[in-house]
């Protein structure tokens, strides 16, 4: 908008206003087709506690660390219109560690990821083996959803070590890793055919009037109509459906434990290895599918539950951080982790108290995903009191694996390199059973160290629907 | 009503900390949230108490002085015995810190070259403190800019210190890139990464000791910018002092500081064994109460969505201006969270004075709070039953001039924690 189209709104009429007059403040500049990051580069005052919170910064000298690229590199883009963006912006993990230290409230992960979406779209070549190893690595969702119809060849074939050695020289995975095991019952084939919606509202019924709630809230009551909204709508992600079905399983039964019915809805990949990798439009796309089915619930009055970490970080951060259309804000306000969600709505310690599980020791990773939501010490403090199980806090550092970041072989030795600290203190620890709520971290706490790795819902239904 | 403690804290840097500690000592189910990670980490790790009293000093004992402060002043409101409580509970929580020996202020070098008078500092400055005596080789390194050794030790021979000083600046052993962090120093001191030194390869640690031997000529104690270790700090100080045959220390630094990393590490160990719950990473925006006179609870928005922690007490440990405990613009200021009464001129010119270092009164804004320490209305009555105030949050006194923040930070902590625990129990 130039000085020429100054609309109605912002015409300023000297005489009505004087010193006794009410300010009015007027919108000066037009509404921004881009995201507005100067507020973020300007609250930053360079004391370089993110720096020296960065897990690849503490391992790689050369990457030049958050604070170079967010508010520095923003800055430099606005002086110098032929500045491109530095190509260290792929080497951030998208850990969103610098979040969570930055005492200034700058929004530096924002910034990565507009900055990394950038050298994407203009910059790399898409004829590159990195631009595809990027974009097929950030698609999991697609190549898990082909290999659930034939898991067990899927299975075979990913771990086959002469085609592991082909897509490490063509494509740049690493090979040492070994790809996760596809479920030969996708979570949405169990819940299908456990009968859906349908069968968890009357399994959530059942349970609120064994548990008293419908009967208490609505006087001598007992009915389907439980006045306090007892409804999620649960966002399974890639990971629990084609590989973990038992996570999503032991969400559902827990939840209908506690009188909530449980939906699943329509959703599409949460983003979060997109994000990562500067793939914004395939993430916009799959937003596109989640927003509208989860936005259309909330309106219903669910709550978005998560089981994934990164995925409900996306879901309430990143989306509204990236996307504006239409119920980005609603769903971000209504979306939880599971466990946090119980923790807010039901008296889950009371649940825990005088329960005894037989459980092996647990060696706990929090994720730096949901270190940023407030939650890192979420389970050790919940388990605390629980009889029968002992869990260590193994560390505040990263694992390392950062999504698909550990799966590139220029990066995997950085990622084993950050993860170092966390092997250590597992080892240390007591127990060879591992705890954490982000598939990918499990993933390589078990590559770093050969222990089964659970998560905290798995420990819940342990403790509250099999006892 | 899940998320439930009979005592909450509100903030995480010393004085939540403090205040976190006290409640769960006295026997309290405590929760301390904090916005971001801890401030400790800006801080130098000197834990001062008073230093200055209307610009003069540095004061020799701080507890003698405190009857020279005025009478609205925390110390002065709490008085000399809560404030001795408040550091016999740090330094039974905090391991690791000098100084509990005496009533008297140590004068701890700065990197500034000025001398800070303080009641506590970490064993790693220790050596460096003026009254330990013997000539100073102070040793800066060419790329870590924020210390120039040279100009520090000149600082502290006009300061009249009543040994020698000489500074000199090197560069620090191995490849590191220029702009390296403390804390990638740090790292290759923690894990003695091999370097070729002299010829050989040898680790980081030797390779800095011999640098250093050539420079020594008689002084009889080294002081490095603090960037000595993290994890393994008290061995790296103590081979670099068994190669040097001198005593060697660490000159606190501003942030990111790794005293103050330490010190934050030390205090949320001794909070996690107290059994108290730890959140962080949301802020709280607002609060309930009950029409009684009583914070209900408080809110906490989780990127949109409004979470209530319920508590029976809570204290308010969220800092000041620079904290944003207290905020400030054209039309006045106030306390965020609770909107509590924050004294303040009604003209905005005279909350500030023209020169830098004068007596502004913008230093010593904060809530109003008497011995209970429960902020005050206008009207000097409490603004609620349950709800108390520590560190820079009160107002009344201006930290910066008279090197007082800790020491009312872990008092104020210390006794906003203790009566709310004796609360809870009634």
């Amino acid at each position: 908008m130039s000085d020429a189209n100054t609309t109605d709104e912002t015409t300023f009429d000297a005489g009505e206003s004087g010193p006794d007059e009410e300010f009015e403040p007027v919108q000066v500049f037009p509404e921004a087709e881009e995201m507005d990051l100067r507020p973020g580069a300007d609250s930053c005052y360079k004391c370089s506690t993110c720096d020296t919170n960065c897990p690849v910064a503490e391992v790689d000298d050369d990457f030049p660390g958050p604070k170079f690229q967010g508010p520095e590199q923003w800055r430099l883009k606005q002086t110098d219109e032929d500045y491109d963006v530095d190509d260290s912006v792929t080497k951030c993990s998208n850990c969103m560690r610098c979040d969570s230290s930055c005492p200034s409230d700058v929004p530096l992960s924002q910034m990565h990821n507009t900055a990394r979406g950038e050298y994407v779209r203009e910059q790399q070549s898409k004829t590159s083996v990195e631009y595809w190893r990027n974009r097929i690595l950030a698609n999991y969702r697609t190549s898990s959803w082909l290999a659930s119809y034939v898991p067990r060849l899927a299975n075979a074939a990913m771990n086959f070590g002469p085609a592991r050695w082909v897509m490490e020289k063509t494509m740049g995975v690493t090979s040492e890793r070994e790809f996760p095991a596809f479920a030969t019952e996708t979570f949405r084939e169990w819940w299908a055919a456990r009968g859906g919606a349908e069968t968890s509202r009357e399994r959530a019924r059942r349970a609120r009037v064994e548990r008293g709630v419908a009967a208490a809230d609505g006087g001598d009551r007992v009915s389907d109509e439980d006045p306090t909204d007892r409804k999620i709508a649960y966002f399974h992600g890639c990971y629990a459906n084609y590989n973990t079905p038992e996570v999503g399983k032991a969400l559902v039964r827990v939840f209908e434990q506690f009188g909530y019915e449980v939906v699943v809805p329509e959703q599409g990949c949460s983003g979060t290895p997109m994000f990562a990798n500067g793939m914004l439009d395939d993430a916009r796309r799959h937003a596109e599918t989640t927003v509208p089915s989860l936005s259309a619930l909330v309106e219903e009055g669910y709550d978005a539950v998560c089981s994934c970490t990164s995925c409900s970080m996306a879901l309430r951060q990143e989306y509204p951080e990236l996307f504006d259309y239409d119920g980005v804000d609603e769903v971000a306000a209504n979306t939880y982790e599971a466990v946090e969600y119980l923790r807010i709505n039901e008296d889950l310690s009371g649940a825990l108290s005088g329960v005894e599980v037989e459980y092996p020791d647990l060696s706990y990773h929090a994720p730096c995903h949901a270190r940023n939501q407030g939650l890192h010490r979420q389970a050790v403090e919940l388990f605390r009191d629980l009889e029968g199980v002992t869990v260590t806090d193994v560390g505040d550092s990263c694992s390392g694996i950062s999504g698909t970041y550990g799966w590139k072989d220029d990066r995997y030795d950085v990622s084993m390199a950050i993860g170092e600290e966390m092997f250590e203190h597992m080892e240390a620890a007591e127990g060879t059973t591992g705890l954490t709520e982000c598939p990918t971290c499990a993933m390589q706490m078990e590559h770093g160290t050969g222990y089964e790795i659970r998560h905290p819902l798995q420990v819940l239904e342990t403790a509250l629907v099999d006892a | 009503m899940a998320i439930e403690s009979d005592v909450l804290v509100i903030g995480g840097g010393l004085a939540g900390t403090m205040a976190a500690l006290s409640a769960a000592h006295e026997g309290a189910n405590v929760r301390l949230t904090s916005y971001k990670q801890s401030t400790l980490r800006m801080a130098t790790g000197l834990v001062d108490v008073l230093g200055y009293v209307d610009g003069e000093g540095p004061v020799a004992d701080p507890f003698d002085a405190m009857d020279r402060l005025h009478a609205g002043h925390p110390y002065r409101v709490l008085g000399e015995a809560t404030v001795r409580d408040g550091l016999a509970l740090f330094d039974d929580s905090v391991p690791g810190y000098r100084g509990g020996h005496t009533d008297a202020n140590a004068l701890v070098p700065t990197h500034g070259g000025t001398v800070k008078p303080t009641a506590r500092y970490p064993a790693s400055v220790a050596p460096g403190v003026a009254s330990a005596g013997g000539d100073l080789l102070l040793v800066g390194f060419e790329t870590v800019t924020d210390f120039d050794a040279p100009l520090a030790a000149s600082h502290l021979e006009a300061a009249g210190v009543p040994f020698g000083v000489d500074g000199v600046t090197m560069s620090f052993p191995g490849d590191l890139r220029d702009d390296a962090k403390v804390t990638r120093y740090a790292q290759a001191l923690d894990e003695d990464e091999r370097v070729t030194g002299g010829g050989r390869r040898i680790g980081t640690r030797q390779d800095l000791a011999e640098r250093v031997k050539a420079k020594l000529e008689g002084h009889e104690r080294i002081g490095f910018p603090a960037l000595l270790g993290e994890e393994n700090h008290d061995d790296v100080r103590a081979d670099l002092a068994r190669y040097l045959d001198v005593p060697v220390f660490e000159i606190p630094m501003g942030p990111p500081s790794l005293p103050g990393m330490r010190l934050e590490d030390r205090l949320f160990a001794a909070l996690d064994a107290s059994g108290a719950s730890i959140d962080s990473g949301n802020p709280v925006v607002d609060y309930e109460a009950d029409g009684d006179g009583r914070v209900d609870s408080v809110i906490l928005d989780r990127n949109g969505s409004r979470v209530p922690y319920y508590a029976d007490q809570f204290v308010l440990a969220t800092g000041g201006l620079v904290g944003k405990g207290i905020e400030s613009n054209r039309g006045g200021v106030r306390e965020p969270i609770f909107d509590c009464h924050v004294p303040h001129p009604a003209d905005r010119y005279d909350w500030f004075e023209d020169g830098v270092f004068d007596d502004h009164e913008f230093a010593r804004f904060g809530v109003d709070v008497g011995r209970e320490l429960r902020p005050r209305e206008a009207s000097g009555d409490p603004a609620f039953d349950n709800l108390r105030a520590a560190g820079s949050v009160v107002g009344g006194y201006d930290l910066a001039a008279e090197k007082s923040g800790a020491g009312v930070s872990i008092a104020t902590g210390y006794e906003a924690g203790r009566r709310a625990a004796a609360e809870v129990h009634q």
